[in-house]
């Protein structure tokens, strides 16, 4: 039901239900905010979004009030100008002034309001906050003196990841969001997910970086430096590097890799082919033998390292094999290094990954050969980006290029896997075609693509069913429990972390709405479609290389390429 | 006792007329001992007695009963009087009225029991005589409620506090103590409930002055199946004591409140909500609800009426914030307990997403009268918009603390002089807080108000919960100030920047104002003028836009404190003096000359090594080393220290 309500002295249309906040904004008034995010319930604790109401005492938050018939709202009166203004300045006088040193600078909420609200001195000043840094955690840095106490990540954390890893600890002026008896990260129940870093309005929380280190070794001569990066960082670089949508990203990408420095660089959907590939061949066994178990995939780190501390008997069912950056890093220091008659110490191997728990995943002790890291680091779009502007390279002017043999090609499959639900599609395809021998073509599982945490399908091939399900985002992982003490089974269940898959990695550029991650898993769609090779096996990598090198090696077996092991972690719940 | 308990619930609880016949009553004289062929010592037993040592009195009387008179039997009682009256004893002698004594620590036992069985009363511990005009009569003794103390109360609420032993059920019920509910379960409706207490006018007394029947109305009418009811028991506020004394006197009459208010919701349970300290309080109110139970009086289907109730006591973690209702439930339901957003209002969706009602002791201990009076009864009392009496807690520099009841509309003045005593040892009276540590101070003018919630809110304060302290003038403002935001800053949750950021801001300015001038330097003094200058910005930003009413009511002292005592605030930020010598960096210290005898004392106890000079010549304090502790002072034996 619409109605008009007064605002600012002119009449507007508000619908019944809605909030004052969302009104306004449909009107085009813009309201600061700074704790409210959409698709949560609105918590009220920053105080930004207030607006006068007239007959009101005092002053009302938009983001959480239902607008009413009767209302006369002021929107930038002074009154609401100077708690506003007052809110944020006295939010900067305990802050600890190092913008110009900060991750986030230039990429800050706080900065942003401080500017739209044009403080332009310092007339509240206040004891500076203690500089505490808990940088113990493989993926994600804390900086607590520059939290705004926002509670975003809490609520993220609860909420959409569930592991309930971060909280607020204490009261009054020493409140700050903790852990678990306010422990140090690596102690904690953190899966790494990085969705904390993506919602983070300032620079207290970020990604762990790498930036110093690659650059140190890129110009080091000593070392061979090879890099991979995943499907999803091609498309996602353009964007932030503002190239236009007819260039094709990843030779773009290839190029700028190559003015870095890097002597080689491979795909890590290559190993995405192979873990596609391996894992239809243990679904088609199981079938065929009629094994009534469940796999799961462990494409996911983040989900790993849930599985490993909650003492789950998933843990049990896992499928063992590694996600696709370690299988290219192994290959990287076994047959590549054997082919290119380099000791493995000499070859510096680079990921580039839109997750934040790959960091975490390439520390792992399984992820080494004789002592030897697998992949040597690993950095983040974010990173990315911000390594092509110190070395100053010009996208737009540099030329394409090709990836380098083996892993230079790789199947939509691929491409697929960077949506939640992708890869089980793929498998699914793909078992298909072992068992039937007919190539199944591209028809989408329209049942596995979506918005829900938890999906499910069904195929029938060759006379067998197969039951998958995907859970995306921890959240369905309760609907997945529930399902199967009602009696469900599924042959595959694929499990990511972040809502919609690796294309909202905690390592994607800050902030992303569910527009833009919708946006993104059409693009990827699309390109799935538009892609030449289809089914991993048809690859000429996979093909050539795979099929004839890794597989038949004697020196190196193919086991310890693809797969891993995992512990049990003791960790504060 | 089976048999008294069926007595009691046959021919009291079950009996169906209003008057009770003249048996019954008898039996009634004997649980109350008022006819009673042996002596009875009652021993008041609250926790502001237990900490002036009630307990021992309480055994160095049982053990001279004991040799003197073994049938005699010594009773604990709640809290009646005045706090620094305690340990406060009464005697009844067979056929004889009660005998008031006041400061009756473990020493004087002997002397007074003494005197009271051999009729030589002793003068000094003598308060006055309670009980029958006509005999028994102790002649020359005044009566209790003619002491000026007791003589302006209008003791409703706390009209069996410190009369009757609080873990025995059966003197309550004695003194006609849960007919009411009885009554009110087998003969009303919800809604008739609901409504005679809207009728009566009674307002919620934790501060916000709702209409109660209103507010139960509210949550009867939504569709929601459970319900419940929230007893507000803990008052953290610092100079409140008036809930945990109510607890801890008269626990019964609070349970009646909360099975009357439940069952006007339509609630099954109700939980009590605890002081995490109140340890006295919850062993009373638990026992409380322990022999209530045993006797039928909540459970399930109480008296074959279809009515079930259950009522839980819990113990909040330990913040000031989780008196606010919405931070209240949610650290019920085992999370942080800090604020949401209203609304939704809890009686909407409150505890476990439930309509939940939330009342204040007092509120609830106002229900069962009016019930048993009937609603004009409490019409009677108080004025146009606020009806009934209001219970506050006194503290301070008066001459008498303790926990007062006075009608609607009495004048605040009449409490601070009349009840209070005035000001101690002859001191002026500075300043009124009214309403704990979020409350107002309110200077002489302010106190001709009326105790009314419209009249109040009016001229911009308002009662809180009825913490009263009264503050003389060796008490700085600026100071007390600082405590209170100190308390508060503290207490934030933390969750709106307002709040959290505004309080220490506050503070941090507050404690500029008072630092020590000389570790200043022109940098410094800027600021603390800048700082000055934003306190009103502040306050006004804190008090408009936070999310809760501890953050909305935070400035309130600084506020009402600047208003009212503005010269003081000036003199320690201009000036930079103290006139109450009370803050440390704005004292300075010197010897007179002609008064030091060099006796060294004050150089040797000096923390700083400020003092300086030669045995037996006058010494000198330099200022720059001292940190103004006043220890100088305290042990000078000659007057020879000057404070400034």
């Amino acid at each position: 039901m619409m109605f008009s309500i007064t605002v600012n002295g002119r009449k507007m249309p508000a619908d019944k239900g809605e909030t004052i906040l969302s009104a306004l904004n449909r009107n085009g008034i813009k309201i600061p905010t700074l704790c409210g995010m959409k698709d949560f319930t609105p918590t009220g604790a920053c105080r930004l979004c207030v607006v006068e109401v007239e007959g009101r005492e005092r002053l009302i938050t938009a983001c959480s009030h239902p607008v009413e018939e009767w209302m006369v709202i002021h929107t930038h009166s002074p009154r609401v100008l100077k708690a506003r203004k007052t809110i944020i300045e006295l939010l900067l006088a305990r802050h600890p002034d190092e913008c110009l040193y900060c991750v986030s600078n230039l990429n800050c909420e706080l900065q942003k309001l401080a500017e739209e609200l044009n403080i332009l001195e310092r007339r509240i000043r206040g004891r500076k906050t203690r500089i505490r840094l808990d940088q113990s955690g493989h993926s994600v840095v804390r900086e607590l003196s520059k939290c705004i106490l926002c509670s975003r990540c809490v609520r993220v954390c609860e909420e959409i990841i569930t592991v309930n890893t971060l909280d607020f600890v204490n009261r009054g002026q020493k409140t700050h969001v903790g852990t678990s008896l306010d422990r140090d990260f690596n102690f904690t129940s953190c899966i790494n997910c990085g969705q904390c870093i993506i919602v983070c309005p300032t620079g207290a929380l970020h990604e762990k970086q790498n930036i110093a280190e690659v650059q140190e070794y890129l110009s080091n001569k000593a070392y061979q430096k090879v890099v991979q990066y995943s499907p999803a960082v091609p498309s996602i670089i353009a964007q932030m590097l503002g190239i236009k949508p007819s260039r094709d990203p990843e030779s773009m990408l290839n190029g700028i890799l190559r003015k870095m420095g890097f002597d080689k660089i491979f795909l890590t959907g290559f190993g995405t082919d192979i873990l596609v590939e391996e894992m239809s061949a243990r679904l088609e066994k199981k079938m065929t033998e009629g094994d009534p178990g469940t796999i799961y995939f462990s494409a996911c780190p983040a989900w790993v390292k849930y599985v490993e501390q909650s003492g789950d008997e998933i843990q049990g069912d896992l499928s063992a094999l590694k996600t696709p950056q370690q299988i290219i890093g192994a290959i990287i220091k076994s047959h590549y290094a054997a082919s290119a008659g380099l000791n493995p110490q000499e070859i510096y191997s680079v990921s580039i990954s839109p997750c934040t728990a790959m960091k975490f995943e390439a520390a792992r002790e399984s992820m080494t050969t004789r002592g030897i890291c697998d992949v040597d680091a690993v950095l983040t779009v974010r990173e990315l980006a911000k390594l092509i502007k110190l070395y100053g390279i010009d996208a737009v002017a540099t030329e394409g290029d090709q990836a380098d043999w083996p892993a230079s090609l790789r199947s939509s499959a691929a491409v697929l896997a960077e949506v939640s639900g992708g890869l089980t599609e793929s498998v699914m395809r793909c078992t298909s075609k072992k068992i039937t021998g007919n190539d199944p073509g591209r028809k989408p599982f329209k049942s596995l693509r979506g918005t829900s945490s938890f999906r499910e399908t069904e195929i029938e091939t060759g006379g067998k069913k197969i039951k998958a399900a995907v859970i995306d985002g921890l959240t369905g992982l309760t609907k997945l429990r529930e399902s199967l003490s009602a009696g469900k089974q599924y042959d595959l269940v694929e499990v990511m972390v972040c809502p919609g898959g690796c294309i909202n990695g905690g390592g994607m550029p800050v902030p992303a709405s569910k527009e833009e991650i919708r946006n993104r898993a059409r693009q990827v769609y699309q390109n799935e479609e538009a892609d030449p090779v289809q089914m991993p096996p048809s690859s000429p990598a996979m093909f050539n290389f795979y099929m004839k090198e890794v597989k038949q090696n004697n020196n190196v077996s193919a086991e310890k390429i693809l797969n891993t092991t995992f512990i049990r972690r003791d960790v504060l719940l | 006792m089976e048999n008294l308990k069926k007595y009691l619930t046959e021919k009291v609880l079950l009996y169906d007329r209003d008057v009770l016949p003249a048996e019954t009553r008898k039996v009634f004289q004997t649980i109350t001992r008022e006819k009673y062929d042996y002596p009875v010592v009652y021993v008041s037993s609250g926790t502001g007695g237990i900490i002036a040592g009630s307990g021992k009195t309480a055994s160095a009387v049982k053990s001279y009963l004991e040799a003197y008179s073994p049938g005699a039997s010594v009773v604990n009682v709640g809290c009646a009087g005045p706090l620094n009256y305690e340990p406060f004893i009464c005697v009844q002698l067979p056929g004889k009225n009660k005998l008031f004594f006041r400061n009756i620590t473990e020493e004087k036992v002997d002397t007074i029991l003494d005197g009271v069985f051999h009729n030589d009363l002793p003068a000094d511990e003598l308060l006055g005589q309670q009980g029958t005009r006509d005999y028994g009569i102790w002649p020359g003794v005044p009566f209790m409620e003619e002491l000026p103390y007791f003589a302006y109360q209008k003791r409703c609420v706390l009209s069996n506090c410190g009369c009757y032993d609080p873990e025995s059920i059966e003197e309550y019920i004695a003194r006609g103590g849960y007919r009411t509910f009885v009554k009110t379960i087998r003969y009303y409706t919800h809604e008739e409930v609901c409504s005679i207490i809207e009728k009566s006018g009674l307002r919620g007394r934790s501060g916000g002055g709702f209409n109660t029947g209103t507010k139960w109305k509210s949550a009867l009418s939504s569709g929601s199946q459970a319900r419940y009811l929230i007893c507000n028991a803990k008052e953290s506020d610092p100079g409140s004591f008036a809930d945990r004394t109510i607890l801890e006197s008269d626990p019964h009459r609070l349970i009646e409140g909360i099975a009357i208010a439940s069952y006007a919701i339509g609630a099954t349970t109700a939980i009590v909500y605890l002081r995490a300290g109140s340890k006295l309080a919850e062993k009373r109110i638990t026992g409380a609800i322990e022999s209530a139970r045993d006797y039928g009086i909540i459970g399930h289907n109480i008296f074959s009426s279809g009515f079930n109730l259950d009522i839980i006591v819990r113990s909040e973690p330990g913040a000031f914030v989780c008196g606010e209702e919405t931070a209240l439930i949610a650290s019920l339901e085992g999370r942080r307990g800090m604020p949401r957003l209203k609304p939704p209002y809890p009686t909407i969706s409150g505890l476990m997403g439930k309509p939940t009602v939330i009342n204040n002791v007092e509120t609830l201990m106002n229900v069962p009268l009016i019930m048993q009076n009937g609603p004009d009864w409490f019409r009677g009392m108080g004025t146009e918009g606020s009806k009934g009496t209001k219970v506050f807690a006194l503290s301070g520099k008066g001459r008498y603390q303790g926990v007062v009841e006075v009608e609607m509309g009495t004048p605040l003045r009449m409490l601070v002089e009349l009840l209070a005593g005035g000001v101690r040892d002859g001191r002026e009276f500075k300043a009124l807080m009214l309403g704990g540590a979020s409350g107002f101070f309110l200077n002489e003018k302010l106190l001709d108000t009326k105790i009314d919630f419209d009249e109040m809110s009016l001229k911009g304060f308002s009662m809180g919960a009825g913490g009263l302290v009264i503050i003389d003038e060796t008490t700085c403002l600026v100071d007390t100030v600082k405590y209170y935001m100190n308390f508060i800053h503290n207490e934030s949750c933390g969750k709106c920047i307002p709040c959290r950021e505004g309080t220490s801001r506050m503070l941090e300015i507050l404690e500029n104002v008072i630092r020590k001038p000389r570790s200043e330097d022109s940098l410094t003094t800027l600021e603390r003028f800048k700082g000055v200058m934003q306190l009103q910005t502040i306050a006004t930003v804190m008090k408009e836009a936070s999310l809760c009413g501890l953050g909305q009511t935070a400035p309130n002292p600084f506020i009402s404190a600047l208003e009212k005592f503005r010269d003081e605030f000036e003199e320690h930020i201009f000036d930079r003096k103290c006139r109450a010598n009370v803050c440390r960096g704005l004292r300075t210290f010197s010897i007179d000359v002609d008064k030091c005898t060099g006796c060294t004392v004050c150089a040797v106890r000096c923390p700083e090594n400020a003092i300086y000079g030669t045995r037996l010549q006058p010494y000198f304090i330099v200022e720059d080393k001292c940190s103004g502790c006043g220890i100088c002072l305290e042990v000078c034996k000659f007057s020879a220290v000057i404070v400034k």
